[in-house]
């Protein structure tokens, strides 16, 4: 969609992102000492974590300032499917939030001296699971659009719902810095986790959007 | 045609109008009034279907719209409060954009035709947000030119502009009802419409007097 052409325009908006992302990350070595086998083992968790709070940073501004120019009204009113413009509104945001934290992901493997192998793991995890994010962040953002305060409520809301794919995201990379060989269980899961969102996220999102606008 | 049969609209615990009943034709226009809050831009929204009403049918040529739905909203141009415009954008950027979703295939030409008559010109390029409110409420307005919606639902299109736009602004809307089309408006300014045939709906009395 051309929500690019826009966020060209706020450049600020994407990098703030990116650089909260590398902050948390960093700032996990400075607190907890740089010893290598503590690092080695909170790694994964650390990385996704921040990747789930970059993230939830960007998905408040998903739907709201569309709302409060009178933008996604028009949208709603176009002969196009609204769950098209949302799924076109999504992939906007991960390829601007998510699409970033993947390549990033060597830098993280650089400080908390993860082997080759856990690298490339993380970054394949990130790159199925991000979309995860923004899919499901999605109908949070269009719930609590319009509502006081609605970024805490938005966390409250869609926090939850991330854990399972931090879970399974975190654990891949643990158990490709182990040394496990067979990750296929783990990809198949999240990118279960991504088809179910893929399909569901958008009519959800629509129907919350119509409320929303009312 | 459009028909409103029974509408019964509500915000909150308040009852804004019970059993709205009309019809517009091809080739009218529909003058909502009423004082504040007696729920004109509610029912303008119902129409187009951004609100949903309590109960009462909303009909497009016989059909409910809610079924129809992107087949209704095709016909439809809606122009709120809001002018619905990105500020970071230009005016050209803004109307390339809701002309691509609306569907309309419109070229490039067309698009600084149509600023161009809505008295922008040299303010093509331009963010919006360095526009003045009553330029910013041109380009909003310009998206008319570029449709090929039926009906027209406009929310007070005259605030902000000045003389020479309100002028055009109804030459514009003459010029769509002669074609066929349908508008509902509403304002608080008394202007003088020269369009084809007018209808008067008054919102806010005891009882509606229907038309």
């Amino acid at each position: 969609m051309r929500d690019l052409t826009l966020a060209m325009r706020r450049r600020t908006d994407v990098l703030t992102t990116l650089f909260f992302f590398i902050i948390v990350v960093s700032l996990f070595p400075l607190g907890a000492g740089t010893e290598k086998m503590i690092l080695m083992k909170i790694a994964p968790g650390v990385a996704w974590v921040a990747a789930l709070l970059a993230s939830m940073l960007a998905l408040e501004r998903l739907f709201a300032s569309d709302f409060a120019d009178g933008t996604l009204e028009q949208m709603l009113l176009t002969p196009q499917p609204i769950f098209i413009l949302v799924l076109g509104k999504v992939f906007a945001h991960w390829l601007l939030t998510g699409l970033p934290l993947v390549f990033i992901a060597p830098l993280v493997g650089l400080q908390y001296y993860l082997p080759d192998e856990a690298v490339s793991t993380m970054m394949l995890a990130l790159l199925i699971g991000t979309p995860i994010l923004s899919l499901v962040g999605a109908i949070g953002a269009a719930l609590t659009l319009g509502l006081r305060g609605g970024g805490i409520l938005l966390s409250l809301l869609i926090l939850p719902l991330y854990i399972p794919i931090m879970v399974y995201g975190a654990g891949v990379v643990s158990a490709s810095a182990t040394g496990t060989t067979d990750l296929q269980a783990y990809f198949s899961i999240l990118s279960g986790f991504l088809i179910l969102a893929l399909v569901l996220s958008p009519i959800a999102t629509a129907a919350a959007l119509r409320i929303s606008v009312e | 045609m459009l028909e409103i049969t029974n509408l019964t609209c509500s915000r909150g615990d308040r009852q804004l109008f019970t059993g709205l009943n009309f019809s517009l034709k091809p080739g009218s226009l529909l003058y909502v009034e009423g004082r504040n809050g007696t729920g004109k831009s509610t029912l303008l929204r119902a129409i187009c279907g951004l609100f949903l009403a309590d109960s009462g049918d909303i009909l497009w040529d016989g059909k409910n719209t809610q079924s129809l739905a992107e087949d209704y909203t095709k016909e439809v141009v809606y122009l709120g409060h809001h002018n619905g415009i990105k500020d970071d954008l230009s005016g050209l950027e803004n109307l390339r954009i809701s002309t691509v979703l609306d569907g309309d295939d419109v070229t490039e030409e067309q698009i600084w035709n149509a600023l161009k008559k809505m008295g922008l010109k040299g303010f093509e390029d331009l963010p919006t947000k360095v526009l003045s409110q009553g330029q910013k409420r041109r380009v909003a307005l310009a998206r008319l030119l570029l449709n090929s919606s039926k009906l027209w639902i406009l929310d007070e299109p005259f605030t902000a502009l000045d003389v020479a736009a309100v002028d055009l602004l109804q030459s514009v809307i003459a010029d769509h009802i002669s074609k066929g089309g349908m508008v509902v408006l509403t304002t608080h300014q008394e202007v003088a419409l020269t369009a084809g045939q007018i209808q008067r709906l008054e919102l806010g009395k005891k009882k509606n007097k229907n038309v």
